[in-house]
């Protein structure tokens, strides 16, 4: 794993109109990671990823991408670092008015001077990374859920991005699918080494593919932990980690005891 | 089972004794007394004593429920005894997150300051108004000249859906005002014996304005609604947020075509509108007036003018420009739930329909003013 600090959030305040979400948030996730945003529901995840994808701007502070400033750059330098960027959303965000095909094929006609034929081959080639082979001429409403993500992630991986952003990825998987992303997520980021950021409250998922994280707490408006998710369940820095971790059932067992 | 319902405080502790089925327990005047009674400063503890408590439903647990929250706003004790476990384990589920909802200010400022509050959104709302006009009017011109996101796939589903699509509607709502102009006009002319100037009355009338008005009303509620349903719905489904972090301007991708396709086919339903109410009148000059329909057809194109059938067509221009500004606006700017849908629809219906009469108004004065 790399040390190079990729994404870096610095005094990070998000939040809509008056209402502050999170106050000066300070973290950075290097190259190579997979980074997870984890924290009660409402405290302001899915929030933050949509701060870090520059979808909502910050009420203050910035984020850097590789030492660019993402927040303030210009219409196209943002474009340009966006086109860094792969995201698959809570549900799959398919243009519901094209083809599987058409979806994945749309990043590759705005972005490659590629032929035809050969975004042809890279459709068939993402679909066929994420277990849908053959379903280029589908339509998002003739699948399932767990397939318009996977057909979503597919799409996120079609430039080859350097980083890849997941908001909820097991939201409304049963465990096996939620499984089957969670090994897909994994192999992406060995085979190819691409930064993934992933918003969950899915612990099983956390403990899987997580190896560095925080933890926003809602209450404080702050980050309350930092670290890889199996060492916060080992060593948690407090109480509330600790019951967000067990799922409350560590805290059930010390009232036994 | 016999019910049994009665609380008595003794000292500072208010004890209330429970018995028997409570199934849909609706004794209000007695549970507004408990509470009264448990809300009392001398009483400092709580005990809700259960004794052989056999059905129950959940109108028994409100009132635990109450009395507890009584109880903890007070800082009272409060206790429970005898009860089945799961009952208890049901009231603790319902304290075992102490989430409070942020609250909406809604204190009511002065007579000023909500002056001021009420400015400060229009003005908002305004320059929201015009960036989202600006940013149509960019976008069209960037893909008149081929450097836009626009694709020509969806340029043709749009023009598929305000051509022969649209014509069936427009062709009998065109046709029916035809009629209607010309028998209201015959009714009045056959007074004076002039009924041969229907022809000319429904001819000046649809050219020159109904026409116009009529397709705007049909499209703004048959294509207007449409846009701004599906691009509201492609917001919900964060089909627009995929959009944007593709880089994609959604102007140019959800906007342009939308708008390129009623610029193009609002005057030319307007024309055809023009053609189907001049029909609609013929009908009644023929079958009422006694008017040969070749005699009424020939009265009808000589009343038409250059000036009125153009300005006709330069409303349907600007109707369809109007129309597919309101409905993607109400789209882009729709909540994410299904509820905003159906009202940036509803908005985009009505707000398209004022916005075209007001437009006549302007057209209108102008057309005065320049004597045509």
């Amino acid at each position: 794993m790399s040390t190079e600090v990729q994404i870096e959030a610095k005094n990070l305040t998000i939040g809509y109109g008056d209402y502050i979400l999170m106050k000066d948030l300070n973290f950075s996730i290097n190259k190579g990671d997979i980074f997870i945003i984890m924290g009660g529901s409402g405290c302001g995840k899915s929030s933050l990823l949509r701060v870090l994808t520059g979808l909502v701007q910050p009420l203050k502070g910035s984020v850097f991408v590789d030492g660019a400033n993402f927040t303030s750059a210009s219409p196209t330098a943002k474009d340009k670092i966006m086109q860094k960027n792969g995201i698959l959303y809570q549900s799959g965000a398919l243009f519901s008015s094209m083809t599987l095909g058409e979806n994945i094929a749309m990043p590759l006609q705005l972005y490659t001077k590629y032929p035809t034929s050969q975004i042809k081959e890279l459709v068939s080639l993402k679909l066929a990374l994420v277990g849908l082979a053959g379903f280029e001429d589908y339509y998002p409403s003739e699948i399932s859920g767990g397939m318009k993500k996977r057909a979503g992630l597919a799409r996120a991986l079609a430039l080859d991005p350097e980083i890849v952003y997941f908001d909820e990825p097991s939201a409304g998987l049963d465990p096996v699918s939620s499984k089957l992303l969670d090994d897909l997520i994994l192999d992406i980021n060995h085979s190819l080494g691409t930064t993934i950021v992933i918003v969950t409250h899915e612990l099983s998922s956390i403990f899987a593919v997580g190896n560095n994280s925080i933890f926003l707490d809602g209450a404080s408006k702050s980050i309350l932990a930092r670290g890889n998710p199996n060492d916060l369940l080992h060593n948690p820095p407090n109480d509330t980690i600790f019951e967000f971790l067990t799922r409350g059932e560590g805290k059930n067992a010390q009232k036994t005891e | 089972m016999r019910q049994d319902f009665d609380f008595n405080i003794s000292g500072k502790t208010l004890t209330l004794n429970i018995s028997g089925d409570f199934i849909s327990y609706d004794n209000e005047e007695l549970k507004l007394r408990l509470y009264s009674a448990a809300e009392d400063d001398k009483v400092r503890q709580l005990i809700v004593n259960a004794n052989q408590l056999g059905q129950w439903d959940s109108t028994l647990a409100i009132i635990i429920f109450e009395l507890k929250k009584i109880a903890l706003k007070n800082q009272k004790t409060f206790e429970l005894r005898n009860f089945p476990q799961n009952f208890e384990r049901l009231i603790n589920l319902a304290f075992s997150v102490d989430r409070k909802p942020v609250q909406p200010d809604t204190s009511s400022g002065g007579f000023l300051e909500n002056v001021g509050i009420w400015g400060t959104k229009l003005v908002a709302g305004v320059h929201k108004g015009f960036n989202f006009i600006k940013a149509s009017g960019n976008s069209f011109f960037r893909s008149i000249v081929g450097r836009s996101f626009m694709r020509g796939i969806d340029l043709s589903f749009a023009l598929e859906d305000c051509t022969y699509k649209a014509l069936p509607i427009v062709s009998l709502i065109s046709f029916m005002v035809g009629l209607i102009l010309a028998f209201v006009g015959a009714v009045q002319l056959k007074t004076f014996g002039a009924q041969i100037y229907v022809a000319s009355l429904v001819t000046i009338g649809m050219t020159r304005i109904m026409g116009a008005i009529m397709t705007g009303i049909i499209m703004a509620g048959r294509t207007g609604a449409s846009y701004a349903a599906t691009i509201g719905t492609m917001q919900v489904n964060e089909e627009v947020d995929a959009l944007k972090t593709m880089g994609v301007d959604p102007m140019d991708f959800l906007v342009s075509p939308r708008m390129i396709a009623l610029i193009i086919t609002m005057p030319l339903l307007t024309m055809w509108s023009d053609f189907m109410g001049m029909l609609g009148g013929g009908f009644v000059g023929v079958t009422m007036l006694g008017i040969p329909f070749q005699k009424y057809w020939e009265l009808s194109i000589d009343a038409i003018s250059l000036d009125n059938f153009l300005v006709g067509i330069f409303h349907g221009l600007v109707f369809g420009v109007v129309i597919a500004i309101c409905g993607c606006y109400y789209g882009i700017f729709c909540g994410r739930n299904a509820d905003s849908v159906g009202s940036a629809t509803t908005k985009a219906v009505v707000s398209a329909i004022v916005w075209m009469i007001v437009m006549t108004g302007i057209i209108t004065v102008c057309c005065e003013v320049l004597d045509i």
